[in-house]
Order: structure tokens, then sequence, then C-alpha cells
């Protein structure tokens, strides 16, 4: 028989299973095709590849739930089915029926509370180991939300010397395999803070501090966006945790304790002439600089950082000339304004900040 | 005297005047009813639409479709016209067309207050999409969040709107809710026991109880926000002392409680109609009625877990988590009721039927992924993101569309006195059972995959365009099921075979009247005596029950028969107000005054509240006593 007829063949026989039937084979291949596709995808800042203890244990509790979750499905999807079998066509094709007993509604109340007691007490254990870390921490980080960046200030191991804190924004570096404490909360609306490889979320709420914290097993960068709508810009609020080894770590707090690098060249000179005169300094501050606003991010060592824009950009030359150039356009509703600055002026600006690193 | 004369007496007692006058002083519940239906439907389309327009902007990475103004007022319009002006009104359409031909009564105990209950609904959805065509509309989400919401950070009318909006609908929900109350304790057919009422009654009661002890937290809240708006004050307000967590507390001691009012009455319509299309009474009766309530209670005892990742203490959440549990309980006697009435039975394929067996999946669906956000670790994971997205489209579609379209089915017949197209009918369930898991399921993907809700847009890379581009495909799929319905719908009024009293030989009474129902409902009272009174000769009861012959209590007087709250013995004749134009002039006057009040226009605010005193004085003037037996 030719493949085409065993085609044929195949097909009448799948006109023949019940629609239902069809229709349900159908949807779960799809879906798995789904998920498969997404189990490859590696850049995911996903939940199903954890990459800490704490999000190792919720990974752990999603699938024992999504485990349930699937049983349950599958037990009342049969146990709606299975009783049409005795279907009539219409409503006049069999006399009433009556009688029949309540127990199996008893039986099946007293095995779902077995369940969610069960999946209470796994949920409780969790929460209890989740609430402390394995050793105390040595870094204290506190992050701010703002509409829409993150204010990250690495507190100083000796608090009442509250100048010695390093301030950046939207990236936070951490020390590989070591507990990490934030201190969180927000400046002006509630945000959240996730990054769902290394924890869960945690609401940064204005007016109070909640103090949890973080750690990541492997080196590497995850992303973290907020949570908690914000507002215009809520979809464009990303940070990005840095996993680094200790040694790697300390070196770049070292060299983000520094005061900004001073100009190489003349270029870079004229531009931080340009900067200081400009209206940058209103909101931003450089360290060693005249430029102390405080309502934008931190531009110190802006020139290292991954991203621009609370991560809506690669920190690129280009990237960062378009953003200093019209902010609005890139990100609507920012409080960066639209600074239309002359080309020349621009060159200067964009060749220090770049220097910054 | 014959009984054709005294239908034609009643008649002409009943009838409301098909006049421009009697379309505004009808009190007539089945007129309430049918206006509840058509509006909310409309407020499901504008909603649908919305959530279209939303799905195209989504359907690709970085879009620049609409702009983000744009988009956070789309998904809070979304939000609100369908968990608002949809959800509820649609339930209290479908009992008030039948509350009363459950129960064998003429009327609501209030007519007027029930045609008030309408008119104020209906107003205070057009002063919600009055401020969205003016460019205002709410844009901070359903749940509106504080400081978001403040003054500070919301100028603009955009959040008066909202305040004053569903303050108004807060008032047509109350007092809707107050009638059903009293009209399932006291005009119940006498005989009909507590225990012989049929279930439907019982998710409208709950939900009627829910709503009198939810809505005061949210009118408070939404008080506290219009007076930081139009007058300045701080209620939530940190830099002045506030707290931004009590707008969440009082929001979610109401909302949560909100969401077994939206579901529990249509989990009961499901109790009417497997038993119909399983052709035998339902297992377990007692079982489901106080699991029902029981939803009710254990309801007001979960709004925490709305807040897991706010940082409350883990102790104080640890209550919440247990309680979260707990609520799924009751809820699961209801499945398992339903599905001991099908195995004991012999189902009848029918497009409600249909409706309500994939309704069961979607409710266990609905279920099994709610207790990721009962857990409060697994909470932390999938709050705010795609995963609860997925959740509430399946707690609302799965519990809510599922079933009313199911009770459309079943029920528009006695309606429209013409029966739908059952084959339509069949392409309309698969359309859009299959729409809506294509929409809905791989959300929860998304969500564990890192995507927050309530973006705009979403950068290209992160792995989840591809699923985005399912959900929006699979959104139109579902969107065209809708149109079916409507389609299915306007063929059955122009081309529909005739339905006659009981197409589906159900057995509750309002399948005793013709269809449509008279004006008065039944020409006689009937005496009830069991929980199937049109079934009990088949089932070997004997005949107990009188549906067809009984008293007419009056042919002069417009009254029904009043009964005992527990046992329906006959107490008193309990008379009915005559049809009056005050209830809809005081809805008009009260939107005087949220206009009033949104604007900040006085003179226009003052003139609203003394008309709202002249036409309220006036609905009261003509009240009848009551006669005394």
């Amino acid at each position: 028989m030719t493949s085409n007829a065993h085609r044929a063949r195949d097909r009448v026989r799948w006109a023949r299973v019940p629609r239902w039937m069809r229709t349900i084979v159908r949807r779960a291949a799809f879906a798995g095709g789904v998920l498969l596709v997404f189990a490859a995808c590696s850049q995911a800042p996903s939940t199903l590849r954890p990459a800490s203890k704490p999000a190792q244990q919720l990974f752990v509790l999603q699938w024992w739930l999504i485990g349930i979750a699937f049983a349950v499905m599958l037990i009342i999807g049969v146990l709606i089915v299975v009783p049409l079998r005795h279907r009539i066509r219409t409503v006049a094709d069999a006399p009433l029926e009556d009688g029949g007993s309540t127990k199996p509604i008893a039986v099946g109340i007293v095995i779902s509370a077995l369940i969610l007691a069960a999946v209470f007490v796994y949920s409780a254990v969790v929460l209890a180991d989740d609430a402390r870390p394995d050793s105390p921490p040595h870094l204290a980080v506190k992050v701010t939300g703002h509409r829409w960046w993150w204010e990250v200030e690495y507190m100083s191991p000796d608090s009442s010397n509250a100048h010695q804190n390093v301030v950046g924004a939207n990236e936070i570096h951490i020390p590989v395999g070591e507990p990490v404490q934030i201190l969180g909360t927000a400046a002006d609306v509630i945000h959240s803070f996730w990054v769902p490889q290394l924890q869960g979320k945690i609401d940064l709420i204005p007016g109070q501090t909640n103090v949890f914290w973080i750690r990541a097993d492997k080196p590497g960068r995850y992303r973290g966006q907020c949570a908690e709508y914000c507002g215009l810009q809520h979809a464009h609020m990303i940070f990005w945790v840095v996993a680094q080894p200790r040694a790697e770590f300390d070196a770049w707090l070292a060299h983000a304790r520094q005061p900004a690098t001073a100009p190489q060249s003349p270029l870079e000179a004229e531009g931080k002439q340009a900067f200081l005169t400009a209206p940058c300094v209103l909101c931003h501050t450089v360290r060693g600089t005249g430029a102390g606003g405080k309502l934008g991010p931190d531009l110190t060592h802006v020139g290292s950082r991954l991203t621009i824009g609370a991560g809506t950009l690669a920190n690129t030359p280009g990237n960062l000339a378009g953003w200093i150039e019209n902010a609005q356009a890139i990100k609507p509703g920012v409080a960066m304004p639209r600074l239309d600055l002359p080309p020349a002026t621009m060159q200067k600006i964009l060749a220090y900040l770049e220097s910054l690193n | 005297m014959a009984t054709a004369t005294i239908e034609t007496r009643l008649m002409r007692l009943w009838e409301t005047p098909h006049s421009l006058y009697g379309f505004f002083a009808s009190t007539d519940h089945k007129s309430v009813g049918k206006r509840y239906l058509v509006t909310a439907f409309v407020f499901l389309l504008a909603g649908g639409v919305e959530a279209m327009v939303m799905r195209a902007q989504l359907i690709k990475p970085a879009n620049h479709f609409l702009s983000p103004e744009a988009y956070n007022q789309l998904f809070t319009m979304h939000g609100m016209t369908m968990i608002f002006w949809y959800a509820s009104p649609i339930l209290s359409g479908i009992s008030n067309y039948f509350f009363p031909l459950w129960i064998g009564a003429r009327d609501f105990a209030f007519p007027r207050l029930n045609m008030f209950s309408y008119w104020t609904f209906l107003m205070s959805g057009i002063v919600l999409y009055t401020g969205y065509i003016a460019g205002y509309a709410p844009d901070r989400g359903w749940f509106n969040y504080t400081p978001l919401a403040d003054p500070l950070y919301s100028p603009g009318l955009n959040e008066k709107f909202y305040c004053v909006a569903l303050l108004l609908l807060t008032v047509s929900t109350t007092v809707g809710a107050i009638n059903f109350i009293v009209t399932a304790f006291k005009l119940r057919a006498p005989g009909m026991s507590i225990g012989r009422m049929p279930l439907a009654l019982y998710g409208t009661l709950t939900a009627s109880f829910s709503n009198i002890f939810a809505l005061p937290s949210l009118s408070v809240a939404l008080a506290f926000l219009f007076l930081e708006h139009r007058f300045g004050m701080h209620f939530f307000d940190v830099s002045a002392g506030g707290r931004p967590l009590l707008w969440q507390h009082l929001f979610w001691i109401f909302a949560h409680p909100w969401v077994y009012i939206i579901v529990l009455p249509a989990l009961s319509f499901i109790s009417m109609i497997i038993p119909t299309f399983s052709r035998r009474p339902i297992i377990g009766y007692t079982w489901n009625a106080l699991g029902v309530a029981a939803t009710g209670v254990l309801g007001f005892g979960v709004w925490v877990h709305h807040m897991f990742a706010t940082g409350l203490p883990p102790m104080a959440m640890s209550f919440f988590m247990a309680g979260s549990m707990a609520v799924v309980l009751p809820s699961a006697i209801s499945i398992f009721v339903w599905l001991v009435t099908l195995w004991h039975g012999r189902p009848v394929m029918s497009t409600a039927m249909l409706f309500a067996l994939g309704f069961i999946f979607l409710f266990v669906i609905g279920g099994v992924d709610g207790v990721f956000t009962g857990s409060i670790p697994a909470d932390w994971q999938v709050t705010d993101s795609y995963f609860v997205v997925a959740h509430i489209h399946y707690v609302l579609i799965g519990i809510n569309v599922f079933p009313i379209l199911a009770a459309f089915y079943y029920w528009l017949p006695k309606i429209t006195g013409r029966m739908m197209s059952e084959r339509l009918g069949k392409w309309n369930f698969w359309i859009m059972f299959i729409g809506m898991n294509i929409a809905f399921f791989p959300m929860h993907n998304l969500g564990l995959l890192g995507m927050p809700r309530r973006v705009y847009t979403y950068q290209a890379g992160l792995g989840w365009t591809a699923t985005n581009i399912v959900v929006s495909i699979g959104a139109y799929i579902f969107a065209f099921g809708v149109l079916l319905f409507v389609l299915n719908f306007f063929w059955s009024l122009i081309d529909g075979p005739i339905a006659g009293p009981n197409p589906w030989d159900a057995s509750s009474l309002e399948w005793a009247t013709s269809s449509p129902p008279p004006p008065y409902n039944f020409a006689v009272m009937p005496t009830v005596r069991s929980r199937d009174p049109l079934w009990e000769e088949r089932l070997g009861m004997g005949k107990r029950s009188d549906v067809f012959v009984g008293p007419v209590i009056s042919d002069e007087e417009k009254v029904t028969l009043g009964t005992t709250p527990l046992d329906g013995l006959p107490q008193r004749v309990v008379s009915f107000p005559e049809d009056s134009v005050y209830p809809f002039l005081t809805s008009v006057a009260l939107t005087a005054i949220c206009y009033g009040l949104i604007l900040g226009l006085w003179g226009l605010a003052l003139s609203g509240a003394l008309f709202t005193f002249f036409f309220v004085t006036g609905w009261l003037w003509y009240a009848p006593k009551p006669v005394e037996v």
C-alpha cells in the first residue's frame, strides 16, 4: 500500500474518533509543542531556569503544583467525559432517573482536603525556609524604585558613614553564592522587585522598607523587571543582576566607589565642560565633579553600564546619543526631557559620558 | 369565572402600556431583566473590542500600534468593563428575569427599586464611558493602586471618573442585593420551604449577602480617593502621613468576595441546567446549597492573598494561605455534585449542556491555577505576571461567561419564546472553548517565563514572542465564537422554532408558564411541595404540588402572597406599587450629582441632590399600604 493510501486510511480513522477526543489530542500536541519551544529558549528570565537556592525551592514547589494541576484536570476531564457514553439524543428519549448516592461527593471532598492540606504544609515549610538565608549577609543594598528606573545604593559596612555608600542605577552587582540583603523601598509609587531566576517578587512601597535577600549560585546576568503596574513606562523598568565571583565583585565595588574618571582627551575635557553647563546637572550626579542632581540616575560610571533607560536599550554610543537627543521618542513619558543639543555639543558630551567607566 | 376572563383581567391589571411613558415607567421584573441582559452584553462586546485591540498591540515585540497611554487606558477600561459592568450585571439580568418565576411570585418585593437598580447601572456605565470618550478614561488598572492613583501621580479627571462611576454602580448593586434577599425570603410560593428552593436561588442569595457586606469597603475606599482628588485630602499619601497599603486592604476586602459574587450565581445556574439535561433530580442538593453559602462566607477571609508580596509578616499571611486553601473545598463540593448527578443520569448533549460541561473543565483549571496564588511562596513567582492574567480569565470567562452562555441557550427560549439553533450552538461552543484555551492556557507559561502583566510592550529575545502570537490568535478565535452567539440569537428571533412552555422538559416553576411569560407570570398562585414540582409524578412521588390550579389571590389589585422565610407558609397578601417614572428620574438626578462632583460644578451637584430629594419623595408618595388578609 502506498503511503498516500496509508494517510487516507488514517484520515478516515481520525475522522471516526469523536470530535471532543480529536480536539483534546490536537490541543495536547499543540501545548506540548509550545512548551518544548520555550524550554529550549535560553534568554528568557524564566522561573523555570532557577539560578539560586530560593528560586530552586520555588521551582520545585511550582512543579509539584503543576503536576497536581494536570492530574486534577485529567481526572475531572475523564469524569466528565465517561458518563457521556450513556447519552441520549433528546430529553424525550428516556424516562427520568432517580436515586443515587452522595457518598462520592464526600470521598471527593476528603481527597481534595488532603491534597490542599499537603500543599499548605509544603508551602509553609518553603516559606519558613526562605525567611532567612543560610548564613548572615555581609552586603546590604538599598534598592529604591523610581518611575521608571532603579536606584541602587551599596551600604557601607560602617553604617555611621553614609557618604561612603556607592550609588548606581539599574544594575545590581552581587558576589556569587552569597546572600545579599536588599532594603527595598520606593520614591514615588509602588513598584515590585522581580528577578524570576533568583527570587519571587517583593513590592517596593513608598514609606516602608521591605527587607529581603537574594543570592545567585551561578555567575551570570539575570534580568529583573518591575512587576507592579507603575504608570506609563511600567513596561520599560528593567534591571540586571550581575553575579560575579567574590574577587571580581570586590574589584568592581572598589572601582565603583571611586569618583568619576578624569577626562583623558581634549574632546572628553570639552565634553565635561559642556555637560556641567548643560541642564544635565539639574538631575544627574557625577561624583568628583560639580554635577549633583538627585532626580535621575547617578552617572559616575555610566560608561560601564550594560543598558540605558533602565534596560530599554543596550549601552552603545549610538543608543546613548539617541537617548540624549530625544529620550521621549524612545521611552515616552520618561523624566528625561528632549534636549535638542547642537551636534558639536552632543559629540563632546557623548565622548565624556562614554569615558565614565 | 372562566380562566380566560381571569387572564384577561390580570393582563389588564399587570401589563405596562406600550408607550414612551411605559418604557420609562415600567417596573416589570422581566423588563428589568431583559434590559440588564442587553446592556451587560453590550458592555461585554465593548470590553471584548478593547481586548482585541490590546492583543493587536501585543502580537509582536516593541510594537508601536498603540501608545502607552492608549494601552494603559484600554487595559483599565477592559478590566472595569468586564468585571464591574458585565460580569455582575449579566447575572443580575438572568436573576431579575427569573427570580420571581423560580419562586412562583408575580414580581420582586420592591419593583420600583428594581427598575431604579437597572437605570442606575446604565447611568454609571454612561458616566464611565463619557469619561473615556472625553479622553479621561481611568488608566491605573481596575484595582487602581495608590499612590499611583493619588492626585500627585494621577492629575486630571481620569481618577474622578473612576471613583464616581464605581460609586454610582455600588448604589445600583446594593439596592439590587436587598431586593433579591427580601424577595427570596418573603415571596416564595406557599409550600416552597427553604429546602425546596431551586438551587439557582442559593447563588444569587449568597452573592447578595456578600454584596451587602463587601460593597461598603469599596465605597469607603472610593470616597477616600475622591476626597483626595476633589478636596486635597490625604488618606493614602505617604508624604502627608497616609498609608498606600490602606487602599489595598479596603479594595481587596471588597474585591475578593466580589470574585464569588460574580461566580456563585453562575455556578447555581449550572445546578439548574445539569439536572435537566441529565434527566434526573440533582444528587447532593443540601451539599450544594451549603457549599455555595460556605464559599460566600469563606470568601471574606482570603483577601490578603492579593497582597502576599507587600511585605506583610509571614505568620499573618499564613492564616490567609490556610483560608485560601479552605475556600477551594466548598467549590469542589459543587463540582462533585454535578459529576455525581451526571454519572447517575442520562445526559442530553444540548448546547446548554455542552457549555455547562465545558464550564466544569474550565472551572477546574481556574481552581488549580488558583492554588498557585493561594500558596505564599508560589504566589511570589506568579503574582502580577501573565500567570495571574491566565488565572483571572479562567475564573471570569470559565466561571462566568461559559455558564452565562449555558444559561442563555437554556433560558432564552423562555424569554423570547423561540428556540436557538442547536447546530450553530455547537459550533459556537467548540469555537469558544478552543479559542479560550488557545488564548489563555499559554498565558500561564508566559507568566512562568517571567512576563509581567500590564506591560504595553515587551522586548524581543526573551522567549515571549511566539506565545504572544498564539495568545492573540486564540483571542480572535474566541471573539469569533462570541459573534456566532450573537448571530444565533438574532436568527432565533427571526426564524427560531416556537419554544412552547417547557422545551427541555425541566422541573422548575419557570417552565410551568408560557414562553414568554405573561406580565403577571402565573395566572394562579402555585403551591409547591417538592424540589421538582413538574417532575413529581414521573419520579414516583405522586402529585404533590399544585402548579396549574390554585388561588388567584386577586384580579383587582396588584398583589402576591407573602410567605414565611423558612417554611414558606402563607403569611399575608403583599401589594405591589403601580408603574412609575420616579425611579428613572431619581437615577437621572443622581447622575447629575455625579457629573457635578467629577467636574466640580457645584451648582449641578446641588440641583441633582435637590431633584433626587423631590423624586424620591414622589416615588414614596404613592406607595400603597400592605393589605392584610
